[in-house]
Parts: structure tokens; sequence; C-alpha cells
């Protein structure tokens, strides 16, 4: 039996319907916090982009992982992409925490703080992936040096993860302790919110995205058969 | 508008102008995919007239 898939209008249609949805709680519904004050709204993007990054790394991982193991070459796509729109997403969590860390800390970055370098080398390695992958010519060698790069890159995300505990010379904001969310009521909600609108809108970009990359295959496929 | 709200709303137009951008390349990338197939498609000999000759001639 077929996997039965959301159709990708009703994905872009919640997509949107949810950034705005979240939007509006951002700015209309969450309160100001008591000691961050406005600049705390960044958060709520920031943290859940960065999140939704990480889930599309440890989807690449897990795809690499299928790669190797069955020898699928569809599973070789779905982890190129999955790097790529975690990447994308990195970029929006090293801007828009720049952006935080200009308002909060006065400067843009500060690199004597582990939490940034650690995303900064978690993106870099990521970065690094493009450059492994297209240095090799299409194949099975490279489908197979890809997908153990995207294997060993998950690694570095639990230690990104935990650096953020690990800041001390300046203070950044925890969003999840040992003993659950940080925060209640309203900030909970909206981050709830925020959260679920950044997954399913990663969710329905790598829809879109391996969608033409598939046809984009078997496209190249039909011109060498038809020449 | 404070600067810390001219920040906040430039951390989320930063994002919004990113996906934009993302999602354009993609557009245009599926334009080119309906090029191609289009091209593809016009390549192929049309089945109606192929079939044509083959159909049962009248007899009587």
């Amino acid at each position: 039996m077929g996997r039965t898939r959301i159709p990708l209008p009703a994905l872009a249609v919640s997509s949107v319907v949810l950034v705005t949805t979240a939007l509006a709680f951002v700015f209309f519904v969450a309160p100001n916090d008591q000691s961050l004050g406005f600049s705390q709204r960044i958060f709520y993007f920031h943290v859940s982009i960065a999140f939704a990054a990480y889930a599309c790394f440890i989807c690449g991982a897990w795809q690499a992982l299928r790669h190797l193991w069955k020898r699928d070459p569809r599973a070789d796509l779905a982890s190129y992409v999955c790097v790529h729109q975690g990447l994308i997403f990195g970029t929006m969590v090293l801007i828009t925490g720049s952006i935080w860390a200009k308002v909060a800390w006065g400067r843009w970055w500060i690199w004597s703080e582990d939490e940034l370098v650690l995303f900064l080398v978690l993106y870099l390695f990521y970065c690094a992936y493009f450059m492994l992958r297209f240095s090799v010519d299409p194949g099975p060698q490279r489908a197979n040096l890809s997908a153990v790069y995207a294997l060993f890159g998950v690694v570095l995300i639990p230690v990104s993860f935990s650096a953020i505990r690990l800041a001390r010379a300046y203070f950044h904001p925890q969003v999840f302790t040992l003993h659950g969310p940080n925060f209640g009521g309203w900030i909970l909600v909206t981050y709830c919110m925020a959260q679920a609108a950044m997954l399913v809108l990663a969710y329905t970009l790598y829809r879109l995205e391996i969608g033409g990359k598939r046809l984009d295959v078997r496209l190249r496929r039909l011109r060498e058969a038809l020449a | 508008m404070s600067t810390t709200e001219k920040y906040v709303t430039a951390a989320y137009c930063v994002v919004f102008a990113l996906v934009l951008v993302y999602v354009l390349i993609l557009a245009l990338k599926l334009q080119r995919l309906e090029r191609e197939v289009d091209e593809l498609a016009g390549r192929v000999p049309d089945e109606d007239t192929e079939q044509a000759p083959q159909e049962p001639a009248r007899v009587g």
C-alpha cells in the first residue's frame, strides 16, 4: 500500500496560515518579557527556526543512513535537499541571532561566546557538504561520500544545542531546561505556534524543492533516452 | 518606533525576505522545468496522427 501524502497546495496554505497566525501572536498577543523587554520577540522565530534547522539536518542524516543501508538514490536526493533546507534555516538563525545580539549585547557577534561559534561551526560544516558533493562527479561515489558526511554532521547538533547551556560570559536566554519550557501562558502558546509554523514551512519547502529535483532527474533521463 | 522595535522588525523582515527569495528561486526553476517538458513533448510524435492510418477502412 502506498503512502498517502498531504497535497502540496494544502501544505502551502497551512504554512501561510500558521506563519501569519504566529506573527499575529508574536506582535499582538504575547506579553513583553520582564527581563528582555520587546527584543525577546525575536526569539519566537529565532528559536523555532533553529529547531527547524536541526530537524532538517537530522532528517538529512536519517536519509543518508537510508541511502547507505538500502542504496536508494531517492534517499540520497532527499538527504541533499534536507541539508540544503537546514542551511537556509541556519542562515536565518545566524542573522536573527546577530540582530538580537546587537540589541541585547550591543555587538553583532562575539567570538568568545561558545554558543555562537559552535553554531557557526555547524553551519560551515554543512556549507562544506556542498563543496564536497559538487567536487565529485555524479554517481554512487558522490552519493556515498555525501551520505557519510551528512551522518557525521549530526554529531555537532547536540554540541551546538548544549553550548547555549554552557554560555557564561554573556546572558543567552534558555528556552528549554531539564524541567521543561522556561516560560508559560501566552509566551508558551506563541512559541508553540511559531514552532509549528516553522516546521510546516520547512516541510512545505522541502516537498517543493524535492519535487523539482525529482522532475529534473527524470527529465534529464528522458532527454538522454531521446538523444 | 524605538531602536529595539526597529531591530525586531528588521529581524522578521529578513526572515520573510529570505523565504520569499528562496520560493522565487524554486518557482523560476519549476518554470524552466515546465519549458523543458513542453520542449520534450514537442519532440514526441502526436499519438492521434500516428494512429490515424491504422484505422480500418470502410468497405462497401
